[in-house]
């Protein structure tokens, strides 16, 4: 039997040595990028007009267009495809021109047919597009993505020559442009998508729009991009070769930062958040405000909460400045409203507990808390519940693990949880969930108070204010106010700026200060890391775009300035 | 025929695992399309269910999802719906919707196997030695400074090994990358990250298995026949003494090989591991089923080849 055992042994030899040879096969080194962004999460999909999620969108704007692109200093609209607009004394009706050098990296021209090819599959509810949303601005919109309506034709988007689009919305709407620079809105090649379906973005070659076409990409690993040599404006997109990196790990995205294998940190999430306090400080860290409001949702039509009285005596023992100095530690600002200041020049009106942050001093912040807390338990005791007393313990619902290693959200339940028991002697207890059940039981209303945040897709106070409109799909707080809607309804029709504003604030006051379906806690601040000695391009602004054509290394190039038509 | 059977076994128990993973992904709260912001309108939800058979009953979802679905055709004839298990198609990534199932793995897996490879070979290479030293030095200072130090290999999680190896030897040191994939000098510190802790496990196998070995009859029997200490140890006793170590290699490999969320996490390696975990936490149902197959079929196919490795091994082992 020596000789089994010595075959034995051989085998086992062997295997080891097929492993070795794996072990030296695989290894594909590549060149390095003249710019490598750290991304974050792997896009779900590219598909412009399907994404949903940011890393999706920086990629999807990288490699497609529509008719106006985001200034990178202030994210506002600029001119993209269309070189420049007209609008209708009414406001309704834009007619957009389109640059006789646009094209795709193809080569082939794009046109006005594109453009509307391109809005009409967006529309289409067959194409699925969850912002299809934005065509509601845009006459016929709403019936198409609803499905009441199948004529696509009827989308109010013409072609009138191969240069010229024009576009009737329902409502004068100032911030139409900033839509159109939307990643919904861009401009997709309609011939590769007849053939591949919905797998075209993995089309050989794929036809982009935009300042970068794709050279391949690596689930998990990375994108390639490299410039669309067709751009329209390719002489001034910085960089030859881009990589975006994905990576759901915050140390690992730091490291490769330090090391320089990594030159921007694109996003908050790939930042350990347990580190903020730390790297706040160093120079190239960047902090920034941006559209972005934090806060937690109640369950309208759940007893207790169905009394407004009781939901501003929670609200009004928030101490939200505890909140971001001992737990968020970015800068954050305390808000008591929804809409962060500066959306769109809009200033959001003082929800509950604002007076108490425009304090100076610590003392008279603490006594105007206590105000506030005096306010908060005359409220319970006028709803029935002095002291607490009869007052059902209720849940107050997150994602574990959400908010970074810091574990934010589960810090800041747990300081909500003393201060209801503190002030009100409420019994709240903590439920931590797994994202997907937090998602699901927040959209069954399956809770009694939950987490939550929004961020703002574009420069206006709708953005914000539409979520809670009543029957709107992201509302999840069961609230229903034909008041509030009535005055967004109106606010949209109104074609008097100072009186939009008006209504607009109206709308607000109703949402944080009488009913309080919601508490905000706090408005965001973004946060990305770069080298300034090494690289330009990069400028804070509230709808956090950061486009990577603008991004250069200093003194490489002549200043990418967005080309004026 | 043992082994044929064996093999033969394995289709419907792989069936039967496919089956599980499917249906037990679904009964999670939640879906693949519950997302932070609610789509436009329910005409959009539904057309996405669609697009993705969501909204089917779960037995046609089964059907389609197993390839033995007919469909009427828009020409009016009856014919089987093209894909399923059955075809060797995982279908689409539900999250990742730009790949599908088999991309996702064909793009990963090698990273993972090349990782896991070299993790397994650093593993034996330091366990082995380190158990064979620990059992014939069996009571002396150097067995208990080595087993203390398997004890410790084990104790220590790879997710604290991890960072400290990047602390030292990436940002201070500056010998190795601190992450990504790409040159042999990448995979170093995950090889160890990843492999310390079998390492630490294999030690005390080896030492287990060897100090048995040294203990019965034939290794007396050996000595007695005058064969030399050298012959002793390494002809008679070693090869019994890591039958242990072989018995465990089998899930260790089919662990190692199918990436570690942990250190491809840490060293964010574009292996597949880390889809192994978030694929099940986003709902992602074809990923789920997909990764679970992929497990399953390493996991059986290496305890067959560990069971063959067996009979060659030891004498003393036979399949009727």
């Amino acid at each position: 039997m020596g000789w089994a055992r010595d075959l034995g042994i051989r085998f086992f030899v062997l295997c080891l040595g097929l492993c070795l040879a794996g072990a030296l096969t695989g290894c594909r080194p590549d060149r390095r990028a003249d710019l490598v962004i750290h991304n974050g999460a792997e896009p779900e999909t590219i598909d412009p007009q399907v994404l949903t999620g940011q890393a999706d969108g920086r990629v999807g704007s990288a490699l497609f267009e529509g008719l106006t692109r985001y200034d990178p200093a202030n994210g506002r609209a600029i001119p993209g495809l269309a070189s420049s607009w007209d609008v209708s004394p009414d406001g309704r009706r834009y007619t957009f021109h389109l640059r006789t050098n646009a094209a795709f990296s193809t080569g082939e021209p794009i046109t006005s047919d594109d453009v509307v090819w391109s809005w009409r599959r967006a529309v289409n509810p067959l194409t699925a597009a969850d912002y299809s949303g934005f065509f509601y601005y845009v006459k016929g919109g709403e019936a198409l993505a609803t499905g009441a309506s199948t004529n696509l034709a009827s989308l109010g988007v013409r072609a009138i020559d191969p240069h010229t689009v024009e576009v009737d919305l329902v409502n004068p709407t100032p911030f139409f442009p900033d839509l159109c620079g939307m990643r919904v809105m861009s401009v997709v090649p309609r011939r590769t998508i007849e053939q591949f379906g919905d797998q075209w973005v993995r089309a050989t070659p794929l036809p982009c729009s935009g300042p970068y076409e794709l050279v391949y990409w690596r689930p998990n690993d990375r994108i390639r991009m490299r410039r669309n040599p067709h751009y329209w404006d390719a002489p001034h997109v910085a960089c030859e070769v881009v990589d975006v990196l994905s990576g759901d790990s915050p140390s690992a995205a730091l490291n490769l930062f330090l090391t320089g294998d990594v030159d921007v940190l694109i996003d908050k999430v790939v930042i350990p958040s347990e580190l903020n306090d730390v790297l706040k400080e160093r120079p190239d860290f960047h902090r920034y405000d941006y559209l972005g409001t934090y806060f937690f949702r109640f369950n309208v039509t759940r007893k207790p909460f169905d009394d407004p009285r009781v939901r501003r005596a929670i609200n009004l023992v928030v101490d939200r400045k505890r909140l971001v100095e001992r737990i968020t530690r970015l800068g954050e600002r305390p808000a008591t409203a929804l809409t962060p200041p500066g959306t769109g020049g809009y200033t959001p009106p003082p929800g509950l507990g604002f007076e108490a942050l425009q304090a100076t001093n610590e003392a008279a912040y603490a006594a105007a808390l206590r105000t506030n807390v005096a306010e908060a338990q005359r409220l319970m005791a006028e709803a029935g519940f002095p002291g607490g007393k009869g007052f059902p313990p209720f849940t107050y619902m997150f994602n574990a693990g959400g908010g970074g290693g810091a574990r934010m959200h589960e810090n800041i339940g747990v300081e909500l949880q003393s201060m209801l028991r503190e002030h009100l002697g409420l019994q709240v207890e903590l439920r931590p969930v797994e994202w997907k059940t937090y998602m699901s039981e927040m959209s069954l209303l399956n809770f009694d108070t939950i987490r939550g945040s929004w961020v703002g897709d574009y420069q206006d106070p709708t953005t914000f204010l539409d979520c809670f409109l009543s029957g709107n799909g992201n509302n999840r707080t069961g609230w229903k106010n034909a008041r509030y809607d009535g005055l967004l309804a109106s606010a949209a029709a109104e074609s008097d700026p100072a009186r939009r504003t008006e209504l607009l604030r109206e709308a607000e006051t109703l949402l944080v200060r009488d009913e309080v379906p919601i508490v905000p806690l706090f408005n965001y601040k973004g946060l990305y890391a770069y080298d300034p000695t090494r690289w330009e391009g990069i400028h804070p602004n509230l709808t956090d775009e950061h486009p990577f054509w603008a991004i250069r290394r200093r003194g490489a190039a002549p200043s990418p300035r967005a080309s004026e038509p | 025929m043992y082994f044929l059977r064996r093999l033969l076994f394995l289709v419907p128990l792989t069936l039967l695992i496919a089956t599980m993973a499917f249906f037990l992904v679904r009964v999670a709260p939640g879906g693949p399309f519950d997302r932070e912001r609610r789509p436009a309108s329910p005409a959009v939800e539904r057309a996405l269910a669609a697009k993705y058979h969501l909204d089917e009953s779960l037995a046609s979802q089964y059907l389609r999802f197993l390839g033995l679905k007919w469909e009427r055709r828009p020409d009016g004839t009856w014919g089987r719906v093209p894909g399923g298990l059955l075809a060797g198609d995982l279908g689409l990534s539900l999250k990742y919707r730009d790949h599908s199932v088999a991309d996702i793995i064909r793009q990963g897996l090698p990273v993972s196997l090349t990782l896991g490879g070299m993790a397994f070979l650093f593993s034996m290479g330091i366990g082995i030695p380190m158990g064979f030293f620990t059992a014939v030095r069996r009571g002396t200072a150097g067995d208990w400074l080595g087993s203390a130090l398997a004890l410790v290999f084990l104790c220590i999680p790879g997710f604290v090994v991890g960072p400290v190896l990047i602390l030292l030897f990436a940002l201070q040191a500056g010998w190795f990358p601190v992450g990504l994939w790409g040159t042999p000098m990448h995979a170093v510190l995950p090889m160890v990250a990843l492999g310390l802790y079998f390492g630490g496990r294999i030690a005390r196998l080896t030492r287990e298995g060897m100090t048995q070995a040294l203990q019965s009859e034939f290794v007396r029997t050996a000595r007695a026949k005058g064969a030399s200490e050298f012959r002793v140890l390494l002809h008679h006793a070693f090869p019994i003494g890591v039958m242990p170590v072989v018995s465990y290699s089998g899930p260790m490999l089919a662990d190692l090989l199918t990436g570690s969320f942990v250190v491809e996490n840490i060293f964010q390696i574009p292996g597949i591991g880390v889809f192994m975990v978030n694929s099940s936490l986003s709902r992602d149902y074809t990923m789920v089923v997909g990764l679970v197959l992929l497990y399953a079929v390493l996991l059986l196919v290496l305890n067959l080849l560990v069971d063959v490795a067996y009979s060659l091994l030891d004498p003393r082992v036979r399949y009727e």
